[in-house]
């Protein structure tokens, strides 16, 4: 199978300079599950930002999707970016769009054309139960709401990856539900690469997943 | 409502330096127009031992545009009661001659101090009336409006420049979500900056269609044409063509300087 992300001696550290990654080596296939867990402050959110080149390496190397994101250019960085769909706790939708305008950012960038947007869109918001919704502003909808228009931003443009920052964090049991539906339906039918971090891995997660805990800068893959 | 909002602080920044630049053009027309004025009424007068031929003359100095001799005739001719005419004829010829010189401008004092000079330098020449005393009140007055205008003028400018960075933090704010959130998607930096421009350029044309409309009003309206008919000068206060596009450049090379400082000051979250 093909690596999609291979990192080695992989160390990351913010400009004060204390390390919160140190030295890590791991590989992940294409079209995998990952979990990440940790305790909070132990680097999950920190190693998930330097998978989308937020965060440059401090030592050693990190290939995602074929890119080495140490020096990496602005352009390099762009092009790895219009191939991933993100997905944030905090939802970072841009609030003085609808959300249909949300949704179609990615597609926008991509340069998709027009009637296939629309059609993507009709088609996401129907999957997000959000179609009644459209029109409407990020700050008009509920926490789950919002969460499931950024879910829906991160599928729009079938990405060959999908990181998601504890996305189910602040959800209520129903939206929380639809998102974990709406990953393993990524992963299973459209073989996306599904990478997440979180506090509690789902019970009700019905797919083949791997496991990869932080604690104190080292990465283990827990079996 | 917001989005007027929003348009109106940079509009109104925008204007207020857009009025005072065409405040200053227009001043500047006014005075070069006046001093044109002065420079065809304004004359100096030499006396000279001998006659002097117009060549001579226009050769001492490039500012003297016209020569023409005054003739003593009509002096002469007040003194011509009981004397023969021979003695009028050996009057005319040891009285010196006396010419009036126009200049190509309406010059400064120190300029008039080098022309009494070269003029001097011909030794037939005696004696220069400058008028000195009248022309330098006028020409100080002069000076000073212009001063003052342009002190006003860099007043403005200074406290609109000083609103418009005061609206570039604000936009800085405002922007650099959406900016980041873009660019987390992989847009690269037009895409992410283009709305920031598209803003920039609308606020720029408004801008420059308002100052468009009240110069048109204000170089159509009677009352302000009165005022400079009774001080003697026409000038084009506001020429459509010139004037809008100058005001329009200006307007939008402003706007589109703010709009790149904040992509350039834009730093992407982490």
């Amino acid at each position: 199978m093909d690596k999609v992300i291979l990192a080695r001696d992989l160390s990351l550290s913010y400009s004060n300079n204390e390390t919160i990654i140190n030295q890590a080596n791991f590989s992940i296939n294409s079209g995998s599950f990952i979990f990440i867990t940790g305790a909070s402050g132990s680097g999950k959110s920190t190693l998930l930002k330097s998978l989308y080149g937020a965060l440059k390496p401090k030592q050693g190397s990190l290939i995602v999707g074929g890119v080495e994101l140490k020096g990496v250019s602005s352009t390099k960085l762009n092009f790895l970016r219009r191939h991933i769909g993100i997905v944030f706790q905090d939802y970072k939708l841009v609030k003085e769009w609808n959300i249909e305008k949300n949704i179609m950012l990615p597609l926008i960038i991509n340069g998709y054309e027009k009637n296939i947007t629309k059609n993507q869109v009709d088609s996401l918001l129907k999957h997000v139960r959000l179609k009644h919704q459209s029109g409407k502003y990020p700050l008009e909808l509920s926490g789950g709401e919002q969460q499931r228009v950024a879910m829906a931003r991160a599928l729009a443009h079938n990405p060959i990856m999908i990181l998601a920052d504890e996305p189910t964090g602040n959800l209520d049991d129903y939206s929380s539900q639809l998102i974990w539906n709406l990953l393993e339906g990524a992963n299973t039918q459209l073989k996306t690469t599904v990478i997440v971090v979180t506090h509690h891995i789902p019970e009700t997660m019905n797919i083949e997943y791997k496991h990869f805990h932080i604690e104190y800068g080292n990465i283990h893959e827990v079996s | 409502m917001k989005s007027v909002r929003n348009h109106l602080s940079l509009v109104i920044a925008l204007f207020s330096i857009l009025f005072s630049l065409q405040v200053f053009i227009v001043v500047d027309r006014s005075i070069s127009a006046y001093k044109e004025n002065l420079a065809h009424s304004y004359s100096i007068i030499i006396v000279s031992q001998k006659r002097l031929d117009n060549e001579t003359i226009l050769g001492m100095n490039k500012m003297i545009s016209t020569v023409s001799e005054l003739t003593p005739d009509k002096i002469i001719q007040k003194l011509n009661d009981g004397m023969e005419s021979k003695n009028v004829e050996l009057l005319k010829l040891t009285l010196p001659k006396f010419y009036k010189l126009n200049l190509s401008h309406y010059p400064a004092p120190s300029e008039i101090k080098k022309l009494t000079k070269s003029l001097l330098e011909n030794t037939s020449v005696i004696k220069v009336e400058d008028f000195s005393s009248s022309h330098d009140t006028t020409y100080k007055l002069l000076l000073l409006f212009k001063n003052v205008i342009f002190v006003f003028s860099i007043v403005i400018f200074s406290v609109t420049t000083l609103l418009i960075f005061k609206e570039l933090r604000i936009w800085q704010f405002k922007h650099s979500e959406r900016m980041s959130i873009m660019a987390l998607f992989g847009a690269p930096i037009w895409l992410r900056s283009a709305v920031l421009f598209r803003l920039a350029i609308v606020d720029a044309l408004i801008s420059s269609l308002l100052a468009f409309i009240v110069f048109e009003y204000i170089s159509s309206n009677v009352w302000i044409l009165e005022q400079f008919t009774t001080i003697g000068i026409s000038v084009i206060l506001f020429d459509p063509v010139d004037d809008g596009l100058k005001l329009l450049g200006v307007a939008m090379a402003l706007s589109i300087i703010l709009a790149s400082l904040i992509v350039l000051g834009h730093k992407e979250e982490v």
